[in-house]
């Protein structure tokens, strides 16, 4: 921890430099045990950058994730919420990623119908080997949930 | 010659006084209800004034049923009041227990429900724009309105209730069963019990047979003729049946109608429009990805979940004033 503290200090200036008094985003990620945690780790492994607004959360499968829980991380503080499931046809419990693709689309659109801008959500797909598509969807998520404000 | 009798009151607040209903449909049993209780006060009944309930010391009515949500400070003010007054004070239907109906208006603001029950909804004749206005100066004097509440409350929400009893409205022969339970004197339940329904949920009492099959796609009513005794799920009617609790007898499916989920959430614990959202979702069959593209797949789900036009609507319809977002600031419009 303490040899990345020099590191961290040294790139702090840079997110908070679009805006002064800015806040930094939350955003909560859960990702699926099996594909999308194991992609973040080898991004992890690999030096990729990872947003430090992400918190991870990770779930036996994304199917798993009931919306409650993504309705309840957005009420409690966070800006963004990302749901990151295996491939389709790659989910070890063979549909579980499916169920969750029909809940995420159900969900996205009642957000709007509970006054939440649709933006703050995303659900999308990274393997084990996807550690550097996590990288940049997190980063690119990151980015378009600070944009909201 | 009723002062022996303990006194038994119904109250609407935002409702639409079908729950009134509901109690007269216990036909000849009222009179049961009035040789337990001294039942002196129901605006939609009886002519006891607010002013006679302020006048009786607090805790002397026994048993209050309270329906309707708190739309007003009216509704508030009427809401503390019976508190006060009221030894047991009962959520009595959807509205007063988790919002109802009413409360779907808090998808909008204020001005965007005035507007559009004034000014923009069909078949209005309003061609001075006039809106409501919380006080009005009249010949005779200033005439005033409650103001409008921010957002719909359930009963809950502004007082404590020692019971809910759900249901839009409850069934009549719950209603007398909970009625001969408090007069027998019987133990209560634990305060903060639901009243009149069941542990289980609505499929426990429904006659269609479940095939274990998943839907294909989800229906709107008009699309399909639902066959007699399947399960309206599996044939991809959106009935929320499975997440929401029992007590009704299963009345709406067993007539082909999907449940629409009245008597509120089996999970009293989680988000309930998005535990009815979750419970649906799951009776889609979502197929088998291998040999199917991303976008043919997404387009496919996309089209199968069509079924559902209104999430909100479907999934929150008796629920909205408990979503874990009732306080946030709307950011978007629908």
């Amino acid at each position: 921890m303490s040899c990345q503290t020099t590191a961290q200090a040294a790139e702090l200036p840079k997110v908070n430099e679009s805006g002064a008094g800015e806040k930094n985003p939350k955003v909560v990620a859960f990702l699926c045990n099996w594909c999308s945690y194991a992609g973040a780790d080898k991004a992890g492994a690999s030096q990729l950058p990872v947003p430090q607004e992400l918190s991870v959360i990770r779930v036996m499968c994304s199917g798993r994730l009931e919306p409650t829980l993504i309705l309840e991380a957005i009420q409690k503080g966070a800006d963004g919420v990302m749901v990151l499931a295996c491939h389709p046809g790659d989910c070890h419990y063979k549909e579980g990623n499916l169920r969750a693709f029909c809940r995420a689309e159900l969900l996205e659109r009642m957000l709007p119908q509970l006054g939440v801008d649709p933006r703050r959500f995303s659900f999308d797909y990274v393997s084990a080997a996807e550690a550097e598509k996590f990288s940049r969807i997190t980063t690119e998520f990151v980015e378009r949930v600070r944009s909201l404000g | 010659m009723t002062a022996q009798k303990p006194k038994l009151a119904m109250y609407w607040a935002a409702s639409c006084g079908g729950c009134e209903i509901a109690l007269a449909n216990i036909h000849e049993a009222i009179l049961e209800v009035d040789a337990h209780f001294d039942f002196m006060f129901c605006p939609c009944l009886l002519d006891t004034k607010k002013k006679d309930i302020e006048a009786l010391p607090d805790g002397a009515i026994f048993l209050t049923l309270f329906n309707g949500a708190l739309r007003t400070e009216e509704n508030l003010e009427m809401a503390r009041l019976l508190r006060r007054k009221s030894q047991l004070l009962v959520a009595f239907g959807s509205c007063a227990a988790t919002g109802g109906i009413p409360s779907l208006a808090n998808q909008h603001g204020i001005e965007h429900v005035l507007e559009t029950a004034f000014l923009n909804a069909p078949g209005l004749d309003n061609p001075e724009r006039l809106i409501p206005g919380e006080s009005c100066t009249v010949p005779d004097g200033e005439l005033s309105l409650p103001p409008f509440l921010q957002r719909v409350l359930a009963l809950h929400d502004a007082v404590a209730a020692d019971y809910s009893m759900p249901g839009c409205p409850p069934e009549p022969e719950q209603i007398l069963a909970v009625v001969r339970h408090v007069a027998s004197g019987a133990p209560l339940p634990p305060t903060g019990s639901l009243l009149g329904c069941s542990a289980r949920a609505v499929c426990d009492e429904c006659p269609r047979e479940k095939r274990n099959r998943l839907a294909p796609r989800l229906l709107r009513p008009f699309e399909a003729v639902p066959a007699d005794d399947w399960c309206l799920l599996e044939q991809g009617f959106a009935c929320l049946g499975t997440s929401t609790r029992g007590g009704c007898q299963a009345l709406c499916p067993a007539t082909a109608m999907p449940c629409t989920g009245c008597y509120g959430p089996l999970d009293r614990d989680s988000d309930p429009g998005a535990t009815a959202l979750s419970t649906l979702a799951a009776a889609l069959d979502p197929g088998s990805a291998p040999g199917q593209d991303e976008g043919s797949l997404h387009a496919g789900l996309r089209a199968a979940l069509a079924g559902v036009p209104d999430p909100l609507g479907t999934f929150y319809r008796y629920t909205l004033a408990e979503t874990v977002l009732a306080d946030r600031a709307t950011e978007v419009e629908p």
